[in-house]
């Protein structure tokens, strides 16, 4: 598979108030291109999931996006630590360390990894305290 | 439905006149927990909510929703509703708490 698009977003940690512009930038690009209108909608999910977390969680981190030749997209988000302590638990729906100021706005439902993997057709976490990477792969349907 | 037929019989605040109500209109939903309303909203629904921070214009854009209602007179405040004209995403104010506010809207046809 070869990448025919590729982009690159940076989200700072604690930005409440840029949270989802890179989110709401690749769904718009992605919907420019044609892409399905129900694939858009788990791509927008997950991606603005994976953007929080960037900020809630981690200490900043980069998203990168290909779109590759057989028309599957990939999301690739990576932060810069402090890394997942336990990564089944984070999975288990309702399970949040979010912190007050995160929950007091709405955050920390403990639904972000689980509502990512749900929507993604493929899903990989690999996680250490110098960082986390999660890859995500969607493809036309599901 | 379209949103301007519904909200031309409510009694609610248009906190942005300057957005279009030229929009579908198909149920509504209900919730404050954003990871809950992304992961299980539906395009065209109306969002109604109390919490009136940036972030619920990313969830309601996202997710295509047709309108946000803040319900039992939470605050919004003034940076959000222009992000939110920006966007296009029509934002009313409900006196009534959002059990209130959706059983009205399903009384009205929706």
């Amino acid at each position: 598979m070869n990448s025919v698009i590729h982009e690159k977003y940076t989200v700072a940690q604690d930005d409440f108030a840029n949270a989802g512009k890179a989110s709401s930038h690749i769904k718009e690009h992605l919907k420019e291109i044609g892409v399905d209108p129900q694939v858009l909608r788990r791509i927008a999910v997950a991606c603005y999931e994976s953007e929080i977390n960037l900020i809630i969680h981690a200490y900043g981190g980069d998203i990168n996006m290909d779109v590759f030749d057989d028309g599957s997209i990939q999301l690739v988000f990576k932060d810069k630590g402090p890394g997942i302590d336990d990564i089944e638990k984070a999975m288990t729906p309702g399970f949040s360390t979010a912190s007050e100021k995160a929950r007091s706005m709405g955050f920390g439902a403990g639904m972000g990894l689980p509502n990512i993997k749900r929507v993604s057709d493929e899903f990989d976490i690999q996680s250490s305290p110098e960082g986390t990477t999660i890859t995500l792969l969607f493809r036309e349907s599901k | 439905m379209k949103l301007h037929e519904l909200f031309n019989e409510l009694n609610w605040d248009n906190l942005t006149p300057d957005v279009s109500l030229d929009k579908d209109v198909e149920g509504v939903y209900c919730g404050d927990l954003l990871s809950w309303v992304m992961g299980n909203g539906l395009p065209n629904q109306v969002w109604i909510t109390v919490q009136g921070h940036m972030n619920i214009i990313a969830v309601a854009g996202l997710r295509e929703f047709s309108c946000i209602v803040i319900a039992d007179n939470a605050s919004i405040e003034d940076t959000v509703l222009q992000k939110a004209t920006e966007e296009g995403i029509p934002v009313f104010a409900s006196h009534l708490p959002v059990f209130e506010s959706a059983k009205l809207l399903i009384e009205k046809g929706v």
